[in-house]
């Protein structure tokens, strides 16, 4: 059983009327809220915060892919992996993950993950979302229509990046590239374990059986909801003749564990409630652009959310109803742990993406709640999955011999080595 | 009034489709905007006692799948010449209103000899940074009349066609073609309705008309000047208290300019 500790790096700051002064959080959000000094501090202590959680003992810390989102301040998730991969030795980097229909090439991808992969010494877990229509369609200006394709397009040239040993030319309808050379490579043979984001189209999931890549369900509607959709894809898995690896699926689970469950209301409750009543403020109108979901789902799918009336559905939400439908996990470390096995059981999830840091909550709050889900509720989980241990397919197994942080500090503070004979004066330019 | 009759063709490409055709007389060829045509507009109707009309439901827009070999702004003008290859019709007059005046003025540069006369109805195709076009890819249903009719009440219901979207059903076959027809459109409309049509427009040689709506606020009139600019030999004509979606608003008045600027 694998926990990685996630941060989606909100912004601390939103107004207290930010729902009534912002149409969305996401896209057009003010950027007037944005201040570039407070979030030196603001970087800083996220990043610290997933430093933390490796030496509480996580298996991985997790960042992903957002843009202009008040939410999640982080455009580009590898500049924070490569942060991490310096100072960290063990967890696996999880970037879940990058937006491979973003980039022109996305050989980019290839190569800013084998970089990642080898600076960690193959500690990568690698995501390939399709990417939300908010980032994808609104803020980098894809083509709703094709944007699938240009992904099924991008996925192939980054896994034959890869994989090829020769240079090749790649005649692609959204890249033409005549020499393909990625370099460097990835230290983990064929590649790092691949992680797919979704939402729940059939679709997705055939892509991640196919491949052996964990299918990756990222809500914020917490287990309860979570449980019908991962039940049609276990179902989809048999229907496929798949093995019933739990790790072939992740979920994404928002936790705060203090002393008693009351304390867990008192602490946590207000930053929880900041975030769904202002982070998730996103304009409709930008959550399906036409042409985005496939008809299919668009039949399935709920309409309400259209609706003039119930624009303002979710502010009325109270910490009561969170933990009773369960979006957030909270409560003692007996409460969390309990509930947390049941989650694992049922979704038969292999992976936990735990966001701990959620809203404005506090940096003290954030290690409190992560210490004790470290000592008093991981321990007790963690050998939930054994048959995990020896498949290679869905966590990283980092070489042996990589250098570590301590490593890494003490070659930086070390006099340069002279390796030239000491009766010599060196190179004599004139010879 | 009678309803036009649909035909089904099929393209030298195998692209197969249906295409509402009536009337008599010259033939008129139109190409609808993103929100589609029905053989029951009433604008086609009133052009059917002056033209024999031809206006071909445009892949995406009607029962047929959405079509994948259609994707760029070529794709789209080069399918908009078959398809008047397919009605086997010889240099008619083509008829574009928004997105489908976008492809018309591009079938237009593209083959300018191959058609008579050109009428381009509040057409896309141009960007002015000054005046951005409002994003109606990232509208709600229950806002889209406001960027797209004079009389906005009007323009819901027209724009509803009768449905009750407090109906889920309703709601959910809207959403269904929604996706379907924008999601064809955004392929040239999408993000930004600009494929470079500015730089061709020079090739135009064909009697051009410019009609516009003079309370038009998707492209209001900063777009009207800028087409003008681009296409200096086209004669224009406002229509008074018309929002953008002149078809549906102002089928009496639109119809009339149409044969004044054919005339």
């Amino acid at each position: 059983m694998k926990f990685c500790w996630f941060n989606l790096m909100p912004w601390p700051d939103l107004p207290d009327d930010f729902r009534e002064t912002n149409r969305s959080v996401w896209v057009d959000i003010d950027s007037k809220l944005f201040d570039p000094e407070r979030a030196n501090e603001v970087y800083h202590t996220y990043m610290d915060q997933l430093e933390y959680a490796e030496e509480v003992g996580f298996d991985g810390i997790g960042v992903n892919e957002h843009h202009q989102n008040g939410y999640g301040i982080m455009p580009s998730p590898n500049i924070i992996a490569a942060g991490l991969a310096r100072r960290t030795s063990d967890a696996a980097l999880c970037v879940i993950g990058n937006s491979i229909a973003l980039y022109n090439p996305p050989i980019r991808v290839a190569e800013e993950f084998a970089m990642l992969d080898c600076i960690s010494g193959g500690r990568l877990v690698a995501g390939f979302p399709v990417g939300t229509p908010m980032d994808t369609n609104f803020c980098y200006g894809q083509i709703p229509a094709l944007t699938r394709d240009k992904y099924a397009e991008a996925h192939e040239l980054i896994v034959r990046a890869w994989t090829e040993d020769e240079p090749f030319a790649f005649d692609g309808k959204y890249n033409q590239l005549r020499y393909v050379n990625c370099w460097p490579k990835p230290i983990q043979k064929p590649r790092p374990p691949v992680y797919i984001p979704g939402g729940g189209s059939i679709e997705t999931w055939d892509f991640c059986l196919e491949n052996d890549y964990n299918y990756s369900y990222l809500s914020f509607n917490g287990y309860k909801a979570g449980h019908a959709l991962l039940e049609r894809y276990w179902d989809r898995v048999s229907e496929l003749d798949k093995d019933e690896s739990p790790g072939r699926a992740a979920f994404a689970q928002i936790i705060c564990v203090a002393d008693s469950d009351a304390e867990a209301e008192e602490l946590y409750a207000e930053h929880i409630l900041y975030f769904f009543n202002r982070c998730l403020h996103v304009h409709p109108g930008f959550s399906d652009p036409p042409g985005y979901r496939t008809l299919k789902t668009i039949k399935a799918g709920k309409l309400d959310q259209l609706r003039k009336e119930n624009q303002e559905i979710f502010q009325n939400l109270t910490w009561a109803d969170l933990v009773e439908r369960g979006y957030v996990i909270a409560g003692s470390p007996d409460t969390v742990r309990e509930q947390m096995e049941h989650m694992i059981k049922t979704l038969r999830v292999g992976t936990v993406f735990c966001l701990m840091h959620m809203g404005d909550m506090p940096d003290w709050k954030v290690r409190y709640s992560t210490q004790l889900f470290g000592e008093k509720v991981m321990p007790q989980l963690k050998d939930m999955w054994p048959e995990l241990e020896d498949d290679p397919r869905w966590w990283p197994r980092p070489q042996s011999n990589r250098v570590r942080h301590a490593d890494s500090i003490a070659a930086a503070r070390l006099p340069a080595e002279d390796p030239r004979p000491s009766s010599g004066t060196g190179l004599d330019i004139n010879e | 009034m009678s309803e036009l009759n649909v035909k089904r063709l099929e393209t030298r490409n195998g692209i197969t489709g249906e295409v509402l055709t009536g009337g008599t007389g010259p033939a008129l060829v139109y190409l609808h905007s993103a929100f589609g045509v029905q053989s029951t507009d009433r604008l086609l109707q009133k052009l059917a006692k002056h033209f024999t009309v031809h206006a071909p439901v445009w892949p995406g827009f009607g029962p047929d799948e959405t079509e994948t070999r259609i994707e760029t702004m070529l794709d789209f003008t080069l399918h908009g010449w078959d398809l008047v290859d397919a009605m086997g019709l010889t240099k008619p007059i083509i008829v574009g209103h928004s997105m489908g005046g976008m492809i018309a003025a591009e079938m237009a540069a593209t083959a300018p000899k191959d058609l008579s006369e050109l009428v381009l109805i509040a057409p896309a195709g141009l960007w002015v940074d000054q005046c951005p076009v409002p994003d109606i890819f990232a509208m709600l249903p229950y806002e889209l009349a406001t960027s797209l009719f004079h009389d906005q009440e009007l323009g819901e219901q027209l724009l509803t066609a009768g449905r009750n979207f407090n109906d889920n059903e309703a709601l959910a076959e809207f959403m269904v073609n929604r996706a379907r027809q924008m999601g064809t459109a955004g392929k040239i409309l999408f993000p930004i309705p600009n494929r470079r049509l500015a730089q061709r427009l020079y090739r135009v040689a064909a009697r051009t008309a410019l009609i516009w709506g003079a309370s038009d606020r998707l492209y209001p009139e900063v777009y009207r000047n800028e087409w003008r600019s681009l296409l200096p030999a086209a004669r224009e004509i406002v229509i008074p208290d018309a929002g953008h979606m002149l078809p549906l608003e102002r089928p009496s008045k639109l119809t009339k300019a149409i044969l004044k600027a054919l005339a």
